[in-house]
């Protein structure tokens, strides 16, 4: 609301966001049980101020700008699936510290702390419009979305459960790349995951990537960018090497938008940008294309 | 970029005097006309000796400057030591050729197989022609072309890793590096011919695992293969890429460590001082690894090879089960 800004001395949140080396900011979790009714948050992209109700209804996305904000997993599954369906599996798989890492392991206690998750992603079953699904949805609060072992191997799991089970799969990436404190292993995972997204085609199984902000690194260099169908969110960083390492070392300069989904859909990477509000649509829409099952050659 | 004639290894400055003072001797009895070979021979065995001892122990970050000496070999100098009647095919078909991408068809003794590798330049000129051995998409597209092509034809495919890194380049970007890199190490480990990795230098991240993902993976002694640079490592963990011998220490990048993590199959052992002293002595090593490793993986049926490849992939990471 317009005269809303107007109100003398509200108070609102700012998300505060810090860069990591390849550019990419991390926002402060934002968490609904740290907003007491009466909060105001500023878009990123417009600077409105929006109520966080309005911003919650409207699946965290500016209604004035489309700014699409960044979302964690179960914020992510519910507002994707049915009510009610979301069943998780693969919780009982969690990082260790296999390199015995400097710092790994008082990181990982922190994020655990932070975000109530246990790993990088959330994985599980559901049903969206009615159709049964398997659904993996990566959560960037989580050691900035960095795949190590342990979310390779939800992944995975994820991807076999479905193969055995005959369900489509959606995954949502968020993600800074490979874990680098999993060394090699987590470069590892990277192959883990494509394997496993190929076996799919055996049995016709449909597998819709969706990038979100940001999609980076060896996530995208991986499973991620090998859907069937992919799908970014308006705006959201998705690229391979960072845009400073690529300043740095090729002296270029990059145009405005680079590596957004909109650079991503021009260039022929993705197949659809969806506005987050749309996506439950699009997805059951594409769903349903592929319930009939592949016609047999004999 | 060193120069290859005076790039030197800092950890052989003590060989290096030794061998001054030798070549000093020389010129010194030389010129004088008198015989000091005793005192030669008696330098030469120290300086062996020295380097015996500066070999068996190196530290993970001398191995990196090791496998990153401008003189290490490239894959166009082990070719002809180890394969026979090379064709280079060019291209991948849909935008260029990529130089820092080498494929082609050779004999392994006497079978037909499809090699690929990344190419390094061998001075400053090349280095450019090659982007330093760092591929684009359209490289590892034609890899992709390539191993589909010995598919078709039953070859096996041996690929030699050599890469610092994706390359990090607003082109790479525009044509969709991730996903080229995605779609070869997928293809690649569903290939239903048999398939040899040879880590020769550096194993750089995603830019290697593109080639990577074979039923064997075999690494030379001072090659290293790590999911990031240890200067890269060392600017996020210590916000200073100088911390990068401490880096290259906590991300277990050596061949030693790699075969302790099942994420290689093998160490290639390279002569005393590194492969670059003795490219004919390491090409044999080589030779004699790929044979073997060849003639086990061709007497394993099709089916079961996708099976071990699968869950030798799958296995390999670390988590904890409650
Ligand atoms: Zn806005």
């Amino acid at each position: 609301m317009l005269k809303d800004l107007f109100r003398p001395k509200q108070k609102y949140v700012t998300i505060r966001q810090r860069e990591d080396d390849n550019g990419i900011t991390f926002p402060e979790q934002l968490e609904k049980k740290e907003l007491p009714d009466g909060l105001w948050i500023k878009c990123n992209q417009c600077n409105q101020m929006i109520y966080h109700k309005d911003l919650e209804k409207n699946l965290k996305v500016c209604p004035k700008c489309q700014y699409h904000f960044r979302i964690g997993a179960w914020e992510r599954i519910e507002y994707l699936v049915d009510p009610g369906t979301f069943h998780e599996l693969f919780a009982n798989i969690s990082s260790c510290d296999p390199l015995g890492f400097p710092e790994y392991q008082d990181k990982l206690n922190k994020f655990k702390k932070a975000t109530g998750l246990n790993e990088g992603v959330v994985t599980g079953t559901a049903q969206l419009e009615g159709i049964p699904l398997a659904i993996g949805v990566m959560d960037f609060g989580f050691v900035g979305g960095s795949m190590g072992s342990a979310l390779g191997e939800r992944l995975v799991r994820l991807f076999e459960y479905a193969y055995n089970e005959d369900l489509p799969v959606i995954t949502f990436a968020a993600s800074g790349g490979a874990r680098m404190q999993e060394g090699i292993l987590s470069l590892m995972q990277m192959a883990a995951t494509c394997q496993a997204v190929n076996r799919l085609a055996e049995k016709a199984i449909l597998f819709i990537s969706v990038l979100t902000d940001p999609t980076t690194g060896g996530v995208f260099a991986s499973f991620a960018s090998q859907g069937d169908i992919n799908i970014a969110e308006p705006g959201a960083l998705i690229g391979f090497a960072g845009a400073r390492v690529i300043q740095q070392t090729t002296r270029q300069t990059l145009p405005p938008g680079f590596q957004r989904s909109e650079f991503l859909l021009e260039h022929g990477i993705i197949d659809l940008i969806v506005n987050r509000k749309e996506l439950r649509s699009t997805l059951a829409r594409l769903l349903r294309f592929h319930q009939r099952r592949k016609r047999e050659i004999s | 970029m060193a120069n290859g004639s005076n790039y030197s290894l800092d950890f052989e400055k003590p060989i290096k005097e030794l061998e001054k003072r030798i070549e000093e001797i020389r010129i010194f009895a030389e010129e004088k006309q008198i015989d000091m070979s005793e005192e030669i021979q008696r330098i030469e065995a120290k300086a062996q000796h020295l380097r015996k001892e500066i070999y068996r122990s190196l530290t993970p970050w001398q191995k990196v400057q090791i496998a990153r000496h401008p003189k290490r070999p490239t894959f166009l100098e082990y070719i002809d030591l180890i394969f026979t009647a090379f064709v280079e095919l060019h291209g991948d078909r849909l935008f260029r050729d990529d130089p820092a991408l080498v494929g082609g068809l050779a004999y392994f003794e006497e079978i037909p197989v499809t090699i690929l590798g990344q190419q390094k330049g061998r001075d400053t000129k090349e280095n450019i022609y090659r982007n330093f051995g760092m591929p684009h998409p359209e490289g590892y597209r034609k890899a992709i072309r390539l191993m589909k092509q010995a598919e078709k034809f039953g070859r096996p495919v041996i690929t030699f890793v050599d890469v610092a890194g994706a390359f990090p380049g607003k082109e790479a970007e525009e044509r969709g590096q991730g996903e080229a890199v995605a779609k070869a190490i997928m293809e690649m480990a569903a290939l239903t011919v048999p398939t040899i990795v040879v880590v020769t230098g550096e194993g750089g991240s995603g830019g290697a695992l593109a080639i990577g993902t074979g039923d064997r993976v075999l690494m030379l002694e001072h090659a290293y293969y790590s999911v990031i640079s240890p200067e890269g490592c060392a600017s996020i963990l210590w916000k200073n890429a100088a911390e990068a011998p401490k880096a290259a220490e906590v991300l277990q990048l050596t061949a030693d460590d790699l075969l302790a993590l099942k994420v290689i199959d093998e160490i290639i052992p390279e002569p005393l001082g590194g492969a670059h002293t003795d490219l004919e002595r390491t090409a044999a090593a080589i030779k004699k690894s790929l044979r073997k490793n060849l003639r086990e993986l061709m007497a394993i049926d099709v089916k079961d090879l996708l099976e071990l490849r699968y869950h030798k992939f799958r296995g390999i990471g670390r988590y904890v089960e409650e």
